[in-house]
């Protein structure tokens, strides 16, 4: 087998420094229209939100938005990196031949994890205010008059010192595990021979205990805690889910543009079959997570349980219902019935519409997660998500289109190359 | 083992049902056997079906053997399983008995998801296998004509019909082994 090696255009970086540049200008543009709109316009809404909201909230203003939409984005963009480091790891452990093409597109999706990682700590510490009603301190003292009997009883878990402490072992953990993974996986290059490959399988037996515990409560901290009342057992899952969708989405689209560029010869349609076969079935397992959420709160009814949905659904004047009906339709209905044929998850541009499509509705269901927390009804789509979107995809592109070019794209001292290279199905 | 001339295994039977002439090429090698289909089949020799101890991939495509169209028929199952699991939960809790179930109203769909879940995957699974099997003719007391007990151990069986006066037989045995078939039989089967 012949090394691969990705030669990025300049054009092609310079694009996404454009992108970049585009987002950094979108959103100042949409602060200052966020400014001068909320004088008025924002302003009885404000009140009125501020009056629903416990523990009396600020009005809501392009502060907010500005931190909410970078949040949404970093941790989205997160979740995708991770998950190409777990399904590596899956890779591994399962002794799984078929995955070898795809291999380095999904060890180069963590390339983002140390930039996300910053990012979200710096996001934390400046807007943490925005973003967690949790983080105000008033909440823990007993005598003030915003005293809330319930934060301060989850505050041995919910407090700053603590969350920053896992912040920073998770992602520190990730980066750690991708660090050594990758480091097995290019001196299998060099030098060959079997030992990398079965000190790989180890590594990644035991990142998956580590991310079985860390992506749960990854999810806790950075998305679920944002309704700081609210809980669900089963968040953790939807979050992996909703992420490992977008993962996937996002590592057969990589391949599809690679194999169009005329990389990847020992990708074929098998390959892509097998794909298409995860992101329909883990599109229906995110649907499944979803509606086991929701029925058992809607069925149960109990009110500090059902608010979640009652937001969602008919709060703020139906603000977000189309956003819920859109993502049902976006990342179940579009990618069931679409996917559903054998000859759909063997064709190039089957494959990408839904990749596009489902990448899309997995962000809008981060949106739908973060925003009625942290904007109530005061959120939209204009220049500031816009610009935020562009501005984090133009980094995640650089930093994953660098590290896919830093190797070979076919693993060529891999095991199971040879087996990957007649896979059939 | 070489044998140069046809083993002639006459099975005597004389009833008033259609006795089917077959050759049989046996194959020894999978990778052998699948050149054999693409260079027999570009002869213009119709194969009958080939027999083989385990799945050979590759080997439907060679045989031009159209994919089944099976799924389509699982999801008009599907169809039909959610289509009357929604009508039998909207007609009984909504027009024939309505009753007020934790104060949600009569029709509430979330509630009948599970069901139409479950009776989707029941009609679909059911019908899947019920046609599968009378589409195949499989039932009980099936009688299969065996070729060659050696397909069930090591060896691949390659049969071709043989149609009185039009078949040459000859030739059809030197076409078998020059594409490396290691004995080339004859079997009469009764139908």
């Amino acid at each position: 087998m012949i090394e691969e090696r990705l030669s990025i255009a300049k054009r092609t970086s310079n694009r996404f420094l454009f992108m970049i540049g585009l987002g950094l200008v979108f959103l100042i543009v949409g602060i200052f229209i966020t400014m001068n709109s909320t004088g008025h316009h924002g302003g009885g809404h404000g009140e009125e939100a501020a009056a629903a909201a416990e523990g009396g909230h600020h009005a809501i203003t392009w502060v907010n938005r500005l931190f909410s939409n970078l949040w949404l984005n970093n941790v989205y963009f997160i979740g995708i990196a991770v998950i190409g480091l777990f399904f590596t790891a899956v890779q591994y452990v399962a002794y799984a031949g078929w995955s070898v093409p795809i291999k380095r597109i999904l060890e180069a999706l963590a390339a983002y994890l140390p930039i996300g990682g910053i990012l979200l700590l710096i996001i934390f510490l400046v807007g943490k205010h925005q973003l967690f009603h949790w983080t105000d301190e008033t909440l823990y003292i007993k005598d003030n008059a915003n005293y809330d009997p319930i934060l301060a009883g989850k505050q041995s878990f919910l407090n700053q010192p603590f969350y920053l402490i896992r912040m920073v072992v998770f992602i520190g953990a990730w980066i750690f595990f991708d660090w050594w993974l990758r480091k097995q996986s290019l001196n299998e290059d060099l030098n060959g021979g079997l030992e990398y490959y079965h000190k790989s399988i180890r590594i990644s037996a035991i990142f998956l205990v580590v991310f079985g515990v860390t992506s749960s409560m990854s999810a806790w901290d950075w998305v679920m805690t944002i309704d700081s009342h609210w809980f669900s057992t089963l968040f953790a899952w939807y979050v992996f889910s909703s992420w490992f969708v977008a993962g996937l989405a996002a590592t057969t689209l990589t391949a599809i543009y690679l194999k169009q560029a005329g990389y990847l010869k020992v990708l074929n349609a098998n390959h892509l079959h097998d794909l298409g076969k995860f992101i329909f079935g883990f599109s229906i397992f995110w649907t499944y997570l979803w509606f086991s959420q929701f029925m058992l709160y809607w069925y149960a009814n109990l009110p500090e349980e059902v608010v979640y949905f009652q937001e969602r659904f008919h709060g703020y004047d139906g603000h977000y219902a189309w956003i819920i009906f859109g993502i049902l339709f976006l990342n179940f209905a579009f990618p069931f019935l679409v996917l559903m044929t054998r000859d759909a998850k063997r064709q190039m541009i089957m494959l990408k519409i839904v990749c596009i499509v489902v990448l899309f509705g997995h962000w809008l269901d981060f949106y739908q997660m973060i925003m009625p927390g942290t904007l109530r009804g005061e959120s939209g789509f204009g220049f500031i998500e816009l610009g935020a979107l562009l501005l984090f995809l133009g980094v995640f592109l650089t930093v994953f289109t660098r590290r896919l070019a830093s190797a070979s794209l076919v693993p060529v001292n891999h095991p199971f190359l040879e087996e990957a290279v007649h896979h059939h199905v | 083992m070489r044998q140069k001339q046809c083993t002639h295994i006459h099975q005597t039977i004389k009833r008033t049902m259609t006795n089917k002439k077959y050759i049989l090429g046996v194959y020894e090698d999978e990778d052998v056997l699948l050149h054999a289909i693409e260079n027999i089949r570009a002869a213009g020799t119709k194969i009958y079906t080939v027999f083989s101890p385990y799945p050979v991939h590759g080997i439907d495509d060679a045989l031009g053997i159209e994919r089944s169209r099976l799924p389509i028929a699982a999801f008009l199952y599907g169809l039909t399983g959610l289509s009357f699991a929604l009508w039998m939960q909207i007609y009984m809790l909504g027009f024939d008995w309505p009753m007020i179930i934790g104060g949600k109203p009569h029709i509430a769909l979330p509630a009948f998801i599970p069901v139409s879940f479950e009776l989707t995957v029941l009609f679909t699974a059911h019908g899947m296998v019920i046609t599968f099997l009378i589409i195949s003719g499989l039932y009980p007391k099936l009688k299969v004509p065996v070729m060659d007990v050696r397909s069930t151990d090591d060896k691949f069986i390659m049969a071709i019909e043989v149609k009185e006066g039009v078949t040459d037989v000859n030739k059809l045995n030197s076409l078998l082994r020059d594409n490396g078939a290691i004995e080339v039989n004859e079997k009469e089967v009764t139908k």
